[in-house]
């Protein structure tokens, strides 16, 4: 009879962490998949952006480019409002150039769909956004998005 | 007898993937963007007449440098634009005051209905906050949505959003959104 006995007292066994790499690397992967690195330090303060109702999802992001206005960041630069392209300061005359970049690293194919996202300052004034607008129409770069938030545009 | 090779302890391998995780949930942004999507117009040529339109045909929008909004030179607040742009798009043949109206027939079952020769022309100041000229966007934007969505209902009895894409495309050809944005005027010059 004792020979069936069981030696020591009944222990729970362990759970097995064998599978825990595996968890973690599905959501590894599910992060690398969705995730889209900043690509530029912004240099203006962009947001807040104004609100609005009447919008639309920004889709293809591969194909918006942006351009950022707004005060800079440093405060010794004053608070005069400034465009940012990719990760400098610019003015309205560089854009011309900038978007000729822009068109030259796409495929030929998807030029007519880019779309220059413009995200501006709710408190910017409208003279430099009506010089980047111009300077987009001289170069053909009709598409554009005033990137806004969703809420009333009554309460801006 | 062949050595037995010792195993790689796998222990650590948990902990090297939680530090690649982190790294992404560091980086990752979901955040979509949205906004107002808008179309330029292409470049004035220099030598070309200006297109004249008749007084009647035309509601002007302007926005001066403190944010105050003048309507066909009435002062007015924007909670009222959205309602006024629609009044003024809405065809009345027997209205003298009132854009000229057209009958006109669209496809996807809309058939032969009035439209407004009207025009909404709008025009800010360099001063204007941005704020306030998205305001005005909005506004504009959502006068013409409302009218589809009140066309769409008729016709179809269905919401915008449930249409398909040729009764979109016919219902944006019978309510066109004919915002006309004033060239800048260069006061230095």
């Amino acid at each position: 009879m004792a020979k069936f006995r069981k030696e020591g007292k009944k222990e729970v066994p362990q759970v097995s962490t064998s599978s825990l790499p595996d968890i973690v690397y599905m959501l590894i992967f599910f992060f690398m998949i969705t995730t889209t690195m900043r690509d530029v330090e912004l240099k203006v303060k962009a947001s807040p952006l104004p609100k609005a109702t009447e919008i639309q999802k920004l889709e293809h992001k591969a194909l918006v480019s942006s351009i950022y206005i707004g005060a800079p960041r440093d405060s010794k630069l004053g608070t005069e409002s400034r465009i940012q392209l990719d990760d400098s300061f610019a003015t309205p005359a560089d854009i011309a150039d900038w978007i000729q970049k822009e068109r030259d690293s796409r495929n030929p194919a998807d030029i007519p769909l880019l779309t220059t996202a413009l995200k501006v300052h709710k408190d910017t004034r409208m003279g430099v956004v009506t010089d980047v607008k111009q300077e987009l129409r001289k170069v053909g770069a009709f598409r554009i998005n005033y990137t806004t938030l969703k809420g009333s545009a009554l309460e801006n | 007898m062949a050595r037995k090779v010792p195993e790689i302890n796998s222990s650590s391998q948990a902990d090297i993937a939680f530090l690649l995780l982190c790294f992404f949930l560091m980086t990752t942004s979901m955040d979509v963007d949205y906004g107002i999507t808008r179309r330029l117009p292409p470049p004035v040529e220099q030598n070309v007449e200006d297109v004249k339109v008749k007084e009647r045909n035309v509601m002007n929008v302007m926005v001066n440098k403190s944010d105050k909004l003048l309507v066909n030179g009435r002062p007015m607040d924007i909670s009222q634009l959205k309602d006024e742009a629609k009044r003024f798009m809405t065809p009345r043949p027997s209205d003298e005051t009132a854009p000229e109206v057209e009958a006109k027939t669209f496809g996807e079952g809309i058939g032969e209905i009035l439209t407004s020769k009207g025009v909404i022309s709008l025009q800010n100041d360099r001063g204007t906050s941005y704020a306030m000229y998205i305001s005005v966007q909005n506004e504009l934007a959502r006068a013409f949505n409302e009218m589809k969505d009140e066309l769409a209902k008729k016709t179809w009895h269905k919401s915008l959003d449930q249409l398909t894409e040729d009764q979109t495309k016919a219902l944006n050809e019978a309510v066109p959104v004919r915002v006309s944005e004033a060239e800048p005027v260069d006061y230095k010059k």
